[in-house]
């Protein structure tokens, strides 16, 4: 969050020197002893910024913690690792949260935390590799559609329109069913079922990117479009910069700003969209587990006579807190990379 | 003149929009008929598919189908076959209008005044407390806090029902759960809005007239605030308005949500068709208005 202060001399800046790049946000060309990159300075705001910087040591915290378990559950061996093994069934069915089991057992048994920390595994990769696919189409599309310009552009904008109008539920459902119909008339699926479960989620990451790109390609665009006729991009055109040049010096770098911001804003959604398909039961598929089917799993169990709470309250919980986390953390890169919000 | 231009426009994006979802579902492979119970025989299925004139080529179909249309007519639910399209969207779509527009009010109730007020107490506590209650709200999916809130009060508490949509008490929890997450929304675009506007000129200038801070906020600033949020609430709306599948189905509301999902999942041609166009039409008249109140708050505003 950029002081008021701050933010005033921004526009005193862009003011001074009207060809530099927008990132940039302290005065630093009027002081030359404070003498640092874009990105520097960035760095240094974002550090300022304390939601951002718990966010992130969270999120930290959680990778290494997902990363850990498994290796600590086979180097201890023996009953713990028994009783912790997310897919082992037992008879302690619904045990309420204690010392044996942190986070309590499910209708089968199984131990709730183990299943959280396994089901991250598919949770956040589904948003990191859904939020890549997205860069990539709306990058593209984007940049494409700002630098050519004309009637290229208008051509790109309306697929992205019309693919606005479009309820992305059907958009996805259609998408996923069409894939997964493809894999099974392929040879994978008699050859090894494990394999093809693999590839359903894979399919999974590609189906949410290839539907989250829209407003990725629209902000790029939209910067792209004002960049090209900015006068240091004339000056190099001037100078005889050929279209790739000024792609990769000049365009491009600026654009990264917004781009980083908006893809940190990109992976929340994607994990929220994957545990709202996965508890529909399109996700992933039992035995495997994301967050969104544990909360599935634990709202099937609602019911007046007992309540099962810590079936919906910890994967509940550690999918919000980590929303939470992600939020603040692309929130914190758009207030360093002072990206308007338009 | 301007927004007669765009409503004409409109007219060729819906039929681009019908022809894309139609050609959407018929790469799919497999039909709406591949999950019957029982297997037909060969003549039967053969029967069938002509008598919904699924052996014609798709655009044949498209055409039929446009045909059909133009009578006001959506065809056939494939799935759920002793009904119309336009039955199902007759007895669903004033439920899912109802619950959404409760729950639009809901997340204005909220949003707005949580946004205005953590910005004008921009630092203190308050914006704190207010600005973390709008991000965990965006944070919490309808389907973790439909069923926290049927455990507290329906099961635990047992002040409001557990479901279904009947007396006005039945009305009270869904739209909460699913407005939630817009009021945050609101209440994030509402603040930022609002630190936009106060670092503006005209509201410098109002200020150094000697205008006092709340008629200031109240009165200047906020005109210019909203706007964000005007805009974000034309697809807003058009979303809470087709109902939403996980609120629907944890509440057993007989909206149209469910058969959104369902329709794209048996691969029921007129249904997601039908649908599709209903969401289109809304998003597209709903940014009309939105654009058209654009020009009524801010002067500033024209289009050619």
């Amino acid at each position: 969050m950029s002081e008021p202060v701050e933010r005033r001399e921004t526009r005193v800046e862009g003011n001074l020197t009207p060809g530099r790049p927008p990132s940039g946000a302290l005065p630093s060309t009027l002081d030359p002893r404070q003498h640092s990159s874009p990105g520097q300075r960035a760095w240094q705001r974002f550090r300022r910024n304390r939601a951002a910087v718990v966010s992130a040591w969270y999120l930290v915290f959680l990778l290494l913690a997902l990363v850990a378990w498994p290796i600590v559950l086979k180097v201890s061996g023996g009953t713990f690792a028994q009783i912790h093994d997310p897919n082992q069934l037992s008879d302690a069915a619904f045990a309420p949260p204690g010392a044996q089991h942190w986070f309590g057992t499910d209708v089968h048994g199984r131990d709730v935390f183990s299943r959280i920390l396994f089901g991250a595994q598919i949770s956040l990769l589904v948003g990191i590799v859904g939020a890549g696919v997205s860069l990539v189409i709306g990058v593209l599309w984007g940049a494409i559609a700002g630098y050519v310009g004309g009637r290229v552009d208008s051509a790109l904008m309306r697929v992205v329109d019309v693919l606005y109008s479009l309820p992305t539920i059907i958009f996805v459902i259609v998408l996923l069913t069409t894939l997964g119909e493809l894999l099974k008339q392929s040879h994978f699926v008699e050859n090894s079922p494990a394999l093809t479960r693999q590839l359903r989620v894979v399919l999974l990451f590609v189906g949410l990117g290839a539907v989250s790109w829209l407003t990725m390609a629209r902000i790029v665009r939209g910067q792209v479009l004002s960049l090209r006729t900015r006068a240091f991009v004339e000056a190099s055109r001037a100078m005889g910069g050929g279209p790739v040049r000024i792609l990769a010096r000049h365009i491009i770098p600026n654009v990264f700003g917004v781009v980083i911001t908006y893809l940190a804003l990109t992976v929340p959604a994607i994990v929220l969209y994957e545990s709202f398909l996965s508890y529909l039961g399109l996700g992933v598929q039992p035995p495997m587990a994301s967050w969104g089917t544990l909360i599935a799993e634990g709202v099937s169990q609602i019911n007046p006579i007992r309540i099962y709470w810590w079936l919906i309250a910890f994967p509940g919980g550690v999918l919000v807190t980590t929303l939470l986390a992600l939020n603040f953390l692309g929130d914190g890169l758009r207030d360093a990379w002072d990206v308007k919000s338009k | 003149m301007y927004f007669l231009k765009r409503l004409i426009f409109a007219v060729p994006l819906l039929l681009v929009i019908s022809a894309l979802a139609f050609a959407l579902v018929h790469l799919a492979p497999g039909g709406p008929f591949d999950r019957e119970r029982a297997p037909a025989s060969p003549e039967i299925e053969r029967a069938i598919k002509a008598k919904y004139h699924l052996d014609e080529p798709v655009w044949k179909q498209y055409f039929r189908y446009l045909g059909d249309l133009a009578h006001g007519d959506f065809g056939v639910s494939l799935k759920y076959r002793n009904h119309t399209v336009n039955d199902i969207i007759a007895q669903g779509l004033p439920v899912s209008m109802l619950l959404g527009a409760l729950a639009f009010g809901f997340a204005m109730g909220v949003g707005l005044p949580v946004g205005f007020f953590t910005a004008a107490r921009r630092g203190r506590w308050e914006d704190y407390a207010g600005s973390f209650f709008s991000m965990l709200v965006v944070c919490v999916p309808g389907f973790v806090i439909a069923p926290l809130l049927i455990l507290l009060f329906s099961i635990k508490w047992k002040l409001l029902p557990v479901g279904l949509w009947e007396t006005p008490w039945h009305m009270i929890l869904p739209p909460i759960a699913l407005g939630l997450f817009f009021a945050g929304k609101v209440a994030r675009l509402m603040r930022e809005g609002m630190l936009n506007a106060m670092q503006s000129e005209f509201v410098t200038a109002a200020r150094a007239k000697g205008l006092g801070e709340n008629r200031l906020l109240l009165r200047h600033a906020f005109r210019i605030a909203v706007l964000p949020v005007v805009s974000y609430s034309g697809p807003m709306l058009a979303d809470l308005l087709t109902g939403s599948f996980v609120i629907e189905n944890i509440f057993q509301i007989p909206g149209i949500g469910v058969f959104l999902v369902n329709s794209s999942l048996n691969l029921d041609y007129p249904l997601i068709v039908g649908l599709s166009l209903l969401y289109a039409i809304l998003l597209i008249g709903l940014n009309l208005v939105v654009d058209f109140a654009y020009t009524l708050l801010d002067p500033r505003v024209k289009y050619e």
